[in-house]
């Protein structure tokens, strides 16, 4: 047994923090104060080829494994969780299924500009009326000779009208599962549209929104993977996509608590640091320790997915744990910090704001735990 | 054009630092990073090489653990790297240490030393200006720019209130300030060649030097006495009845210490 990062990732580890700390943490409270894509570190983040973490060399990215690819999201979400879900998404589920699915064709015309930042990636599943019940979606995509005529609307699309690239599912058979196909739709399209971004909570910066679809003309040599496989397509990018959202937990959750015990030692009250009080110790010790074994799930989610194996629930239980442990540990946080946790001009009420969606987002909690009991009681 | 920069690994600037008995930091203690103001001159060397073609080549006196200095300015870009280490150099004085990096300078090919303005350990900034000395080449300190040109290395020397435009034909010894231009972050694909690098090692017997010229026996100058900065005192808080009481009260501190 062996949890000891190699040298290279400590190094990767090490950069990234470097770059989070002097090039993100100053902006991070005007990105969430002013909601704008911070454009810039997006472009900044892949002149560090942070892009193409997981993309191979052949194509331009560095091919590094997705252990790598935690530490990364880690460090980003420890100073801001929104440049963190928006470089996630595209680095998972974004640019994940044209490596796993895609064709040499279909990879050589899309992953180089994916690694090179050129073009943004976003992955669309979930629609008005179908979140959890992914199966259920009703975008159309029909056939009609080369080409596939795509017809819908898409909702709660993270990196919406930035991104150059959608992985879109959609139905172009009978209803469930075995209907939908996977289609990438390069922005620009005619009839794909956009709808104004949405007012979130927190992870504001990260545009999130409607993708919608007026006869959208794809041509069939776009669709990732065999036709009607697009619901695995979705569902294998999900399990990838839960190791940087675990990531990205472990991150607000850590970055909340470096900065209440911070504050802890410096704030005075009944002549002494609040640190030196049994009570507050006893919460900060609980949040360090939730925050090691989520961090200790995502990795061994992530060893596990390099290694080939079957890591789906071990993404679940990650991404679950971690998600759960950024929530209550980001509350503690601003309980810590008492009335000044409460106001806007501290930083810890952000990360709260932040965590509540990777509770929600890429299979809500409760989805986890159905996928988590499937896998184990399928009696294989 | 040729640059070797010479490096040094420092306590992490915003680390709280303890002192051994003989006065040094304790450096086993806390995180060590690459010296901020070596930073700049490793960009400003990257920045040649790029410009005039030629190879960046990282030199750094040290303990082992020095060796992650060297390899992250290699992830930077830098060519390749030279750690001069031995026990026997442990406790150097900024003299010895130029006479140290002089001496492993001599094997290698150059046509330009960059160096940080100081370090921000001990910030005596007496390196650059000794390794000068001892390799008999021209100083150019605390430069703010630097450019290449008809053989001469022009610089723009930092002084009080403006800068000098000193040039000097080349080798020659270059300083940089802060702010002479923005480092970069190693890239990914830069930390993944960084280890295909070739990092050369020397020790004190490699130098040709007599054994009382290094280390602590060989030390001119001696750090007698450790005393931490005091504590700021609180400020004063003035409160004033009337907008024009607060002015006065603003007006008075200035003039009181001559601000205006």
């Amino acid at each position: 047994m062996n949890v000891e990062l190699s040298e290279d990732q400590i190094m990767i580890r090490d950069a990234v923090r470097d770059f989070a700390r002097s090039a993100v943490q100053p902006r991070a409270a005007e990105i969430d104060r002013s909601g704008e894509f911070p454009a810039d570190l997006v472009k900044q983040a892949a002149s560090l080829d942070l892009l193409g973490i997981v993309i191979p060399e052949q194509y331009g990215g560095t091919g590094l494994d997705h252990v790598s690819f935690a530490l990364f999201i880690e460090e980003i979400a420890a100073v801001s969780g929104a440049l963190a879900v928006i470089l996630d998404v595209h680095t998972s589920v974004g640019s994940e299924p044209i490596l796993d699915w895609g064709t040499d064709e279909q990879k050589a015309r899309w992953l180089p500009r994916m690694a090179s930042g050129e073009l943004l990636g976003a992955f669309a599943l979930t629609e008005p009326d179908s979140g959890s019940d992914a199966a259920s979606l009703q975008t159309a995509a029909e056939r009609r000779g080369s080409e596939y005529v795509l017809n819908g609307t898409k909702t709660f699309i993270t990196n919406m009208g930035e991104a150059g690239l959608y992985i879109v599912m959609a139905r172009t058979g009978g209803p469930g599962a075995r209907g939908i196909s996977a289609f990438v739709v390069e922005n620009g399209t005619e009839g794909l549209r956009f709808g104004s971004p949405m007012h979130k909570m927190g992870l504001n910066g990260s545009p999130t929104g409607e993708v919608i679809f007026e006869d959208v003309v794809v041509p069939a040599k776009h669709m990732l993977g065999p036709e009607g496989s697009g619901f695995k397509v979705a569902m294998k990018a999900l399990d990838s996509g839960r190791i940087g959202i675990s990531a990205q937990a472990v991150g607000l959750g850590r970055g909340a608590l470096d900065l209440a015990v911070a504050y802890a030692q410096e704030r005075v009250q009944f002549g002494r640091p609040i640190a030196q009080f049994e009570g507050l110790q006893f919460m900060i010790a609980d949040m360090a320790t939730a925050v090691d074994a989520a961090r200790l799930m995502t990795w061994q989610a992530a060893a596990a997915c390099d290694r080939g194996e079957d890591f789906t629930h071990l993404a679940a239980m990650a991404k679950l744990f971690s998600t759960d442990t950024a929530m209550w540990v980001t509350i503690d946080a601003v309980q810590i910090f008492g009335g000044y946790g409460y106001i806007k001009e501290f930083p810890v009420e952000r990360f709260m704001r932040d965590a509540k969606a990777t509770q929600i987002y890429e299979g809500t909690n409760q989805i986890q735990r159905i996928v988590i009991a499937r896998e184990l009681l399928r009696g294989d | 054009m040729n640059v070797v920069v010479c490096v040094k690994q420092v306590p992490d600037t915003t680390a709280r630092k303890e002192f051994l008995p003989d006065n040094r930091i304790n450096r086993a203690a806390v995180e060590n990073v690459i010296n901020p103001f070596d930073e700049y001159a490793i960009e400003e060397a990257l920045r040649l090489k790029e410009s005039q073609g030629g190879s960046v080549t990282i030199l750094t006196m040290g303990p082992p653990s020095a060796e992650d200095s060297i390899r992250k300015a290699l992830a930077m870009g830098a060519d390749s790297g030279v750690l001069v280490t031995d026990p026997a150099l442990e406790g150097s004085d900024a003299w010895s240490t130029a006479l140290v990096l002089s001496r492993a300078l001599a094997r290698l090919d150059y046509d330009l030393v960059m160096t940080g303005m100081e370090s921000t350990d001990a910030r005596t900034g007496l390196v650059p200006a000794a390794l000068a000395e001892q390799l008999k080449l021209a100083s150019l300190t605390y430069a703010s720019r630097v450019e290449i040109a008809d053989g001469k290395v022009r610089v723009n020397r930092q002084i009080p209130g403006g800068y000098q435009e000193v040039e000097a034909v080349y080798p020659a010894v270059v300083s940089v300030v802060k702010g002479v231009n923005e480092p970069r972050y190693p890239s990914l694909k830069g930390i993944m060649a960084a280890k295909r690098k070739e990092i050369q090692k020397l020790g004190f017997s490699d130098l040709d030097l007599p054994a009382d010229s290094a280390g602590k026996t060989g030390e001119k100058a001696k750090a007698v006495e450790v005393t931490p900065r005091p504590e700021k005192p609180a400020g004063e808080v003035i409160r004033p009845d009337s907008p024009e009481a607060a002015a006065g009260a603003i007006a008075d501190f200035l003039q009181a210490h001559k601000f205006i």
